[in-house]
């Protein structure tokens, strides 16, 4: 139990792991990005509407770390109180996409985002 | 202030005028000094002599209100006359007052206002120029304008009589409709011959050839009346830009369209001057002031129905025969002579109008054509042109129609051989005789369905009820004919042959008049004989075929079986060939009732009422020659007096007329007599049918009217319509296609563009992502950074 307890100290002696540098800017910025791909990737590449859906609230969200990281690192409040607000927002909304959802599903019985391209919109 | 003065001249002007007319209560205020120009003086009158045009106009207004309470009865001819006979009164009233003194006067009677334009140009020092176009809704009233609406006025009256009973097949809309455009007719007739200006009389000749049109197509739903209608519309069009030319050419020339201020003109009385001393050279008379006569023939020839502008006249006898009767043969017709004669000064200054011709070879032959050789000539060649039309034409209203064309023709010739009097005084007595034809011959047609063709009619004085038609169309026919001393037809013509011989130079214009004479009494009395006298037949017109029909409600009298209370059935009539009077079962002709004959007899009367008003005969110079002398038309047109030189043994050209135009006359009379009425037993045929091969193929042409209409549509409708095919697809490739091409382009981008509109959701996100990407290179290679 000593032993467990004292592991972290003493792997931190012998150097393992190495001693965390304070994250960055730079760190916030490539989580950021990272999310931000992933959602799009998901929506460029799946068919199912709340799956797109889904990916959508991840590319939201990306961008919501950067702007809380750039506040952080501006010693400011501004991009926070933003980001409160796109949440805000973002629920409303995912209320409202997934009301759409499933009203699109009522009438076709599928959710496959192709099955509406007649409407040319 | 600037204001103030920029009117006073203008309240001045209605003071003097009012004051003027106020002064005139007790008839006609004394001469006023004889001027030195023999220009008439400046009288003045009461101001009810304003209100003669005024009386149709408001017959006009009663009758649309007829019309719009579909009134069904006779009440529009009963207000129409009523007007009319007192608009006739009043015109009587101010011929009276005109005259009462013996001088030549004129008055003007102010209405109210109508254009007045002024404006101001800086001139020499502080002073500044006026200009002004004043053309006020007022009447010069001179012996001129009095006898012109003393026929018009009283012979309007008349028609309008007869028409309450022509038209009486049509009550209703229809009948309404007639008498609203027949007034307005009298109204626009009375306002181009009274008005003191040259716009009030263009707003005249332009109401009258807009009522013609209206009347000429009254049955609408007839194709040949509705293309009658337009014909004389544009060929009258032609004529008016001539007239409207003329008018814009007379405000240049003298800066007033007034005929008081443009007679009474410094400028204006210099050239009269100069003129009547035969100075026509541009020196003394611009060019421009020659010219403006010319243009005035334009617009008189089209108006007046001359060569070359005649052709639409005959065609407008499509309309109703009291329109015929009113507006193509007794007054519209005659405004072209009025114009002539109301500006007659004017043609004596255009004495040398083409003199700057003699520069160039082509038209070096007319460098000695004066305005009124114009007149004088295009009335000689349409009165012998027309009169041997009518001779071989078989539909009698269009032989009267072109024995008007022919007797127009006269009427021109007398005032361009310098004789105003005598074409004129043909004017009124051709105004009696020739309604009295036309309504004659309508009658004819009321009562056999339409039936005008005199190889389908013979007899029919003999027939019971048509006396009273048959005797005064004898008393229209000895005046047209110009049976020798009595009839006022012979006074007239006479005249004006008189005249033609008197002068040396228009002696070739009075052979052809004379020759004209004759065939005139040969062709009147061709219809006489063949269509009033000799063995009974008839047989009725297409009318009755349109009663079977009752969709096809076209013919001219169509339902006069409407009303017919003889209870016969009309529908049996078609198809029979050759029925006489014994076979009249299914048709009965329809004499002519008390209005109709009332008419006919009235107006038989007054021409030869009219006889001791134009011949010399009784006084000399004769009452329609001193209401001429005593007006514009009086202007002497050279320094020295008439000359009466001894001609074929008589005392002069006059005397000599008198016999010779008598022989004449009776000469062809008497050869109509031998060919159409001795030996004749059946309505077809005439002696003269034996004698048209000799002549070859002329008769024929005749008939074809010498193939006029079809020359003007080779050579003018349609070069025009292959030139407006033209134009048409000039305008459908050329002009239509730059605009198409502007609409094509945003299609064309369009259409690459549309493409893209999958309606696949991942393609538009994929071209959103590709789109931000691109943004972001775009921005990291120019800016050289994100941030």
């Amino acid at each position: 139990m000593n032993l467990l307890s004292t592991l972290p100290s003493t792997l931190a002696q012998a150097g393992f792991p190495a001693p965390m540098e304070p994250a960055t800017l730079y760190h916030y910025l490539v989580v950021s990005a990272l999310m931000f791909c992933i959602g799009l990737i998901g929506f460029l590449t799946r068919r199912n509407l709340i799956i797109m859906f889904l990916c959508t609230e991840l590319m939201f969200q990306a961008a919501g770390i950067a702007l809380i990281a750039f506040s952080r690192f501006h010693l400011n409040h501004t991009g926070e109180t933003f980001v409160i607000f796109v949440l805000t927002i973002a629920a409303a909304e995912a209320a409202m996409a997934l009301a759409l959802v499933v009203l699109l599903f009522r009438r076709k019985e599928t959710l496959d985002a192709s099955s509406w391209m007649q409407m040319k919109g | 202030m600037i204001d103030l003065f920029a009117h006073l001249p203008l309240l001045l002007a209605q003071h003097e005028a009012a004051s003027h007319t106020g002064a005139g209560h007790g008839g006609v205020a004394a001469a006023s000094a004889v001027a030195p120009t023999i220009l008439p003086a400046h009288g003045s009158l009461p101001d009810w002599a304003g209100y003669v045009p005024l009386l149709p106009l408001l017959a006009c207004v009663l009758c649309a209100l007829c019309a719009i309470f579909r009134v069904r009865s006779k009440l529009p001819a009963f207000i129409t006359v009523a007007m009319l006979a007192a608009g006739f009164v009043l015109a009587f009233l101010t011929y009276q007052n005109t005259t009462s003194s013996g001088t030549g006067q004129y008055a003007v009677v102010h209405l109210w206002d109508w254009i007045n334009f002024r404006w101001y140009t800086p001139g020499e020092g502080h002073k500044s120029i006026v200009h002004a176009v004043i053309a006020n809704f007022s009447f010069y009233v001179d012996p001129l304008t009095c006898l012109w609406m003393l026929f018009v006025t009283g012979l309007a009256t008349l028609i309008a009589l007869y028409a309450s009973e022509y038209m009486s097949h049509d009550l209703g809309a229809g009948y309404c409709r007639f008498f609203v455009a027949f007034n307005l007719f009298v109204f626009s007739m009375a306002c181009l011959v009274m008005g003191d200006n040259l716009l009030l009389l263009f707003l005249g000749w332009e109401g009258v050839g807009l009522c013609s049109y209206l009347l000429i197509g009254y049955f609408y739903q007839k194709p040949s009346a509705v293309a009658a209608g337009k014909k004389a519309f544009i060929m009258n069009r032609i004529g008016d830009l001539g007239l409207s030319m003329g008018i814009m050419l007379t405000y240049v020339c003298f800066g007033t369209v007034e005929y008081a201020n443009l007679f009474q003109s410094q400028d204006f009385k210099a050239y009269l001057e100069a003129a009547q001393h035969g100075h026509f050279d541009y020196e003394h008379i611009p060019f421009l002031v020659q010219l403006i006569p010319v243009l005035f023939t334009v617009g008189a020839f089209g108006k007046s129905a001359q060569f070359p502008l005649y052709v639409w006249l005959p065609d407008a006898m499509e309309g109703p025969t009291p329109v015929s009767a009113l507006i193509h043969a007794a007054t519209m017709v005659t405004a072209g002579v009025y114009l002539v004669a109301r500006f007659f000064p004017l043609y004596l200054v255009g004495g040398n109008p083409f003199a700057c011709a003699a520069d160039c070879w082509l038209f070096s032959w007319a460098t000695h054509i004066s305005a009124l050789d114009i007149v004088a000539w295009g009335g000689a060649i349409t009165a012998l042109l027309a009169a041997t039309i009518g001779m071989a034409q078989f539909d009698i209203k269009r032989i009267m129609a072109y024995s008007t064309v022919s007797q127009l023709g006269y009427m021109f010739c007398g005032l361009g051989v310098m004789g105003a009097t005598g074409g004129v005084s043909h004017v009124f007595t051709h105004a009696f005789f020739k309604a009295l034809l036309f309504l004659a011959c309508g009658a004819v047609m009321h009562g056999f369905a339409g039936q005008l063709d005199l190889r389908k009619l013979s007899g029919v004085g003999f027939m019971k009820g048509w006396g009273i038609v048959a005797i005064t169309m004898l008393v229209g026919c000895i005046n047209l004919a110009g049976l020798p001393f009595i009839t006022a037809g012979f006074w007239s013509k006479d005249e004006i042959l008189g005249d033609a011989f008197a002068n040396p130079h228009t002696r070739a214009i009075g052979v052809i008049l004379l020759l004209t004479a004759g065939l005139t009494a040969y062709y009147t009395f061709r219809v006489f004989f063949r269509v009033f006298v000799g063995p009974k037949h008839y047989e009725p017109g297409d009318e009755v075929h349109a009663i079977q029909n009752p969709g096809g409600h076209a013919g001219a009298d169509v339902a006069h079986a409407h009303h017919d209370d003889h209870g016969h059935d009309h529908a049996h009539a078609p198809g029979s060939e050759s029925r006489g009077t014994h076979d009249s079962h299914d048709f009965h002709p329809h004499p002519p009732g008390i209005a109709i004959n009332l008419v006919l007899v009235i107006l038989a009367i007054a021409s030869f009422a009219a006889i001791p008003l134009v011949s010399s005969y009784f006084h000399s110079p004769t009452w329609a020659a001193k209401l001429v002398l005593t007006s514009t038309a009086g202007v002497s047109p050279s320094a020295h007096e008439h000359q009466h030189e001894p001609f074929l043994g008589f005392s002069d050209a006059h005397a000599a007329m008198k016999v010779i135009s008598g022989i004449v006359a009776i000469l062809g009379i008497t050869i109509a007599f031998f060919l159409h009425y001795l030996g004749r037993t059946t309505a077809a045929t005439s002696r003269a049918d034996a004698l048209l091969p000799m002549l070859g193929p002329i008769p024929k042409w005749a008939q074809h009217k010498w193939y006029v209409d079809e020359f003007y549509d080779a050579v003018i409708v349609k070069p025009l319509r292959v030139l407006s095919h033209i134009f048409h697809l000039i305008d459908k490739l050329l002009v239509d296609g730059v605009v198409n091409l502007f609409g094509l382009l945003p299609r064309i981008a369009g259409s690459l563009v549309r493409r893209q509109q999958t309606g696949v959701l991942h393609d538009y996100a994929v071209r959103m992502a590709a789109g931000v990407t691109l943004v972001i290179l775009v921005v990291i290679l120019f800016k050289g950074g994100v941030v």
